[in-house]
């Protein structure tokens, strides 16, 4: 598993690259909580265009940063989820509270400048 | 019919091994990308479920036994660790016992969805087992 991060205004959007599993949930949780209050952004989009695996510990860390990006006052995003993942996030309820969107500009499209 | 039977630590290492060769195993039906993510997905949350409920902080055995009946996949996944007091609670979608870890309370829920059929037996201090069957088209 591995993360890559990248600011826009004030959204820091976090691509999540691999395999999403209780295994590395605590190290995902943790560089995200760290590099989100580092990077002074207040709204966080995550890329899942190349997340080839996800079980429910992926919706655990889904619905964990939405709950501190929300006590922040931001908005948290979802965006290209693959099909499979999709499902996940669709059987959860999570696409209630976290918008998913089919591109990164229209995930990051709310924080224009 | 084709059997296997696997024996590995509780390791959270080796959810990635248990749905990496329960893919394996059912293979040779040549599945499709949705149902082996989905025969995938159900392993990983059995597994987790074995490493984090079953044994908790200590390291113990969780046996995967695998089978094919024509085109009926049948996994049971069994670990001899603490057990579940109230199996029907533990099922239902958002609970979870350990809300401290950020865990979804979704995994029974998830193995459910994903398989056709899905049956638990338990017993508190020996131990759970998980049966899953899915048909593969």
């Amino acid at each position: 598993m591995h993360l890559s991060f990248k600011k826009l205004r004030q959204t820091l959007i976090v691509s999540l690259i691999g395999e999403l599993d209780h295994h590395n949930a605590v190290t995902v949780r943790e560089e995200i909580d760290r590099r989100y209050s580092s990077s002074g952004a207040r709204n966080l989009v995550f890329n899942l265009e190349k997340l080839h695996f996800m079980d429910s510990s992926g919706l655990g860390i889904l619905i964990g940063r939405y709950k501190i990006v929300s006590a922040m006052g931001g908005k948290t995003s979802i965006a290209l989820p693959s099909s499979y993942t999709k499902r996940l996030i669709v059987l959860s309820g999570i696409h209630k509270i976290i918008p998913v969107y089919h591109s990164l500009d229209e995930a990051v499209g709310g924080d224009r400048p | 019919m084709n059997t296997a039977k696997i024996e590995f630590s509780s390791c959270s290492e080796n959810e990635a091994f248990a749905r990496v060769a329960a893919a394996a195993f059912v293979a040779p039906l040549d599945p499709t990308v949705e149902e082996l993510s989905d025969i995938k997905t159900a392993v990983s949350e059995a597994v987790t479920n074995a490493v984090i409920h079953g044994y908790e902080d200590s390291v113990g055995k969780v046996f995967m036994e695998l089978s094919i009946s024509g085109r009926l996949l049948t996994i049971e996944i069994t670990d001899y660790g603490r057990g579940i007091a109230d199996i029907k609670k533990a099922m239902t979608p958002m609970y979870t016992s350990k809300p401290r870890l950020e865990r979804s309370g979704m995994g029974f829920t998830v193995m459910e969805s994903f398989m056709d059929s899905l049956s638990v037996k338990s017993a508190v201090g020996k131990g759970t087992s998980v049966l899953m069957t899915k048909r593969i088209l």
